[in-house]
């Protein structure tokens, strides 16, 4: 299989604190890829330098055969996105949305609109494309946000903590949706993620990162066989020495929840 | 290009007519300036031999509402990055131009309307101007100052990280520039000191070049006020797009 993500010694500190340190890895094409580790651990880092947002301080990349540093339109066509955040504008509609994303990646008229059609039925938001945004709920932001950022139909996907703030059930609607565009158009997935079960379910290779530093890397199997553990977690355990900060994470996730309702209460 | 600058333009747009209140809201300083000082100043202005005070001070009054809602188009960048829609617009293959294009044009727009209707205002509380023929002219002028002022909020909007500044801005930028511009009172018998830092005031000559292509009152010539706009508005339209390639998101 061919390799679609690659990186080698990536490095990033800011204000002297070493935020990403001489991470390498690959992605191969049509890989669901996770990257798991308690927050604060250099993931948002990492793909704000793969998507071009960031520039690192050292070491190489290449997205799909291009450099982020120097092919970025190159780059910026080959991925779609969906930010930690919300990133839609909350005064226009479903399909204004759609509308404005496919203008910015110049996808033709007739082929935005069948597209934005498509895809807004798979996440099942025909029915209220024409409704503001700031009306819907977050699942459905976050499918928005999904069909929004494969509208110009990427080769991979990277996903940023997709399911933060969401409970269960839309939780795994989410990830029903990506397993299937996943399969349907042979996308790439390249997602963060702290959830120990969604990276075990999930994922086909998986690597754990902590401190700015990939730790170990593998397919779930081969990080149990390493470890000589039954399950993610214990393997997880061998390897970093404690268990995930989950009340760490549960604790910032709330307060996320309590930021995003904040917002939308100020707008 | 076209397309990409057009559809940031068109959501600014979009934006301003969705939300009435912000529209409405706009509209009450503006109105405040010329019922208050309208006809607070009026019979004294009138009195020490100047004329129509309402004559003088509605092209001021318009460039006030211009420039706020310029400055503040601008600054909503900060609003953009901070409820992450702007990194949508980032990771987009687009050049940063095209970006900073479209959003200044829509600002400026907003701004420009927000101009005519406080136009229209004025008419109600007596304003007339001289000449139907040179209303292009005002519409011009009132689209440059719409120009520089909404790269200008862009350009600051692309060094703040938050909304902290604002205040700052407002007391020590927006306001300044409109006491100090002529709008409120005329120059001529101003003090020197008034008279140079108005002169250095970019909207002085926004507020002349309108006021001279409605009332016919001049100070610094139109030529001059439309050659200092335009130039001005150029050279913040790239400082702003320089500032805002920086932005890493």
């Amino acid at each position: 299989m061919k390799t679609i993500v690659e990186v080698r010694n990536l490095t990033k500190k800011f204000n002297g604190l070493m935020a990403v340190d001489k991470i390498s890895f690959k992605v191969k094409k049509g890989n669901i890829f996770a990257f798991l580790g308690p927050n604060g651990a250099g993931k948002t880092t990492t793909i704000r330098m793969l998507t071009t947002l960031l520039k690192p301080d050292q070491g190489q990349m290449l997205i799909n055969g291009f450099d982020p540093l120097r092919q970025q339109d190159e780059v910026r066509k080959s991925f779609g996105i969906v930010f930690q955040d919300y990133s839609l504008d909350d005064e226009l509609t479903a399909y204004e949305n759609m509308e404005f994303h496919g203008v910015l990646y110049k996808i033709p008229k007739d082929k935005r609109k069948k597209r934005i059609r498509n895809l807004l039925k798979i996440v099942d938001l025909w029915e209220r494309k024409d409704d503001l945004v700031k009306t819907y709920s977050g699942g459905m932001r976050r499918r928005l946000e999904i069909a929004r950022g494969l509208l110009h139909y990427p080769q991979i996907f990277f996903l940023d903590e997709p399911t933060i703030g969401l409970d269960p059930q839309t939780r795994n609607k989410i990830w029903q949706h990506i397993k299937k565009l996943n399969k349907k158009y042979q996308i790439t997935i390249f997602f963060t993620t702290h959830y120990m079960e969604e990276a075990e379910k999930m994922a086909q290779c998986i690597a754990i990162i902590d401190h700015g530093k990939i730790i170990a890397q593998g397919t779930v199997a081969e990080l149990k066989k390493q470890t000589r553990t039954k399950s993610l977690e214990a393997a997880y355990l061998a390897i970093t020495g404690k268990t995930i900060r989950e009340e760490n994470a549960t604790g910032l996730d709330r307060m996320r929840i309590r930021m995003n309702r904040m917002r939308g209460r100020m707008r | 290009m076209i397309s990409t600058i057009y559809i940031l333009w068109l959501r600014q747009i979009k934006r301003y007519w969705r939300s009435k209140s912000r529209i409405i809201g706009s509209i009450g300083q503006p109105l405040l300036f010329l019922l208050a000082l309208g006809f607070g100043i009026g019979p004294i202005f009138a009195k020490a031999g100047a004329g129509n005070y309402i004559d003088f001070l509605a092209p001021g009054v318009m460039s006030q509402a211009i420039l706020f809602m310029a400055v503040f188009s601008g600054i909503e960048l900060i609003w953009d990055r901070q409820f992450g829609f702007l990194k949508e617009t980032l990771v987009a293959p687009v050049s940063r131009l095209e970006i900073v294009l479209g959003k200044v044009l829509g600002g400026a727009t907003i701004a420009t309307l927000q101009g005519i209707i406080v136009f229209f205002l004025t008419l109600l509380v007596g304003f007339r101007p001289y000449s139907l023929k040179m209303m292009p002219l005002a519409f011009v002028l009132m689209f440059l100052i719409a120009l520089f002022y909404t790269a200008l909020g862009t350009a600051i909007a692309s060094l703040m990280e938050d909304f902290h500044g604002f205040q700052l801005i407002m007391n020590f930028l927006v306001m300044p520039s409109f006491f100090l511009s002529g709008a409120i009172f005329p120059l001529q018998n101003a003090p020197r000191l008034i008279q140079i830092i108005s002169s250095i005031n970019p909207l002085s000559y926004g507020v002349d070049g309108l006021r001279q292509s409605l009332g016919g009152m001049v100070h610094f010539g139109i030529g001059k006020d439309i050659l200092i706009l335009t130039s001005l508005a150029l050279l913040l339209l790239s400082i702003g797009s320089y500032l805002f390639s920086k932005i890493e998101a």
